[in-house]
């Protein structure tokens, strides 16, 4: 009887370390599902930009951009709640927001273009799309002046057919 | 090709003036011409763009020949306004606050270019700030 008990708990023992090992096998696919899981999350949150994650042994490594502290600590609370995630190294940055390239060339080419305009209050100058279209009057003895100064600001086309040359 | 030959005789008098970094090219039905000149071939480029497009009225090119590349640091410069005084400002923006003036043909010295519009100067009577570069003329 003694014999049997030693021998079930040898079996156990057994057992145990088996799945312990096979647990151990096992970790690997269940990393890259909690990174699965947290690569979702992320790609939910529309203020993140670059976003990647790292999971290694339940642990999650954040990175990418978000343009606010608020932003970055949702982010830390929505991943912390996901299964499988033990701890987080947020190391998301936080970049205030800045307008595309597209949206700051046009924002500065219609400030350069005000500054150019401005000793010509007879002209009305738009800028859209990096095309400047010029309306008013002007002298023409100050056109030439004003295209230097126009021409130089690198817009993509000046219309002036619409200006009245006097 | 059809714009490079209407300003054929453009393209052709800055490659003979020796424009620098010179810059020719045709997108989207619009000619580019980018270099850098000195202010007497800046004004013969854009005399002969007005004599072939009488009032720069076609919209096809965008001439931008840079006549102060080449101006440095602590270069002596004429304020060359139309009649009135020139504004000193405190940023490179006509929203900044003006902070002082700079007479009609009085010479100024250059500190630092923040842009190729917006220049920083001082005043030998020790007003400092920036002036657009439109007004002011390199000696």
């Amino acid at each position: 009887m003694k014999n049997l008990t030693m021998k079930t708990t040898a079996f156990l023992v057994a057992l145990v370390m088996m799945a312990a090992a096979f647990t151990g096998c096992k970790s690997e696919p269940k990393d890259d599902a909690v990174k699965a899981a947290v690569e979702t999350a992320l790609l939910a949150n529309p203020h993140i930009a670059g976003a990647s994650v790292m999971v290694e042994k339940g642990v999650a490594t954040l990175s990418g951009q978000v343009p606010d502290d608020a932003t970055k600590a949702d982010i830390d609370k929505t991943v912390a709640a996901i299964p499988g995630v033990k701890s987080i190294v947020n190391n998301i940055a936080v970049v205030a927001d800045t307008p595309s390239v597209a949206v700051a060339a046009t924002d500065m080419l219609s400030n350069a273009v005000k500054d150019a305009t401005k000793d010509f209050p007879t002209v009305t100058a738009t800028v859209n799309d990096g095309v400047i279209t010029l309306k008013g009057e002007i002298q023409k003895t100050n056109l030439q002046k004003l295209m230097m100064a126009l021409n130089a600001l690198k817009p993509k086309k000046i219309d002036n057919s619409q200006l009245v040359i006097k | 090709m059809a714009l490079q030959e209407k300003y054929k005789e453009l393209i052709d008098t800055a490659t003979a003036q020796g424009v620098n970094n010179l810059n020719v090219r045709e997108q989207d039905g619009i000619l580019y011409i980018d270099g850098d000149a000195g202010g007497s071939v800046k004004q013969q480029l854009w005399d002969t763009y007005e004599r072939l497009d009488p009032n720069y009225s076609s919209g096809d090119l965008v001439m931008n020949i840079n006549s102060i590349a080449g101006v440095t640091e602590g270069s002596k410069l004429k304020v060359t306004t139309n009649s009135s005084n020139l504004n000193i400002r405190s940023g490179p923006s006509t929203d900044a606050d003006i902070v002082g003036k700079a007479a009609r043909h009085e010479v100024v010295t250059l500190v630092s270019k923040a842009n190729d519009q917006w220049w920083e100067i001082k005043t030998d009577d020790g007003e400092a700030g920036y002036s657009y570069t439109q007004y002011l003329t390199p000696l």
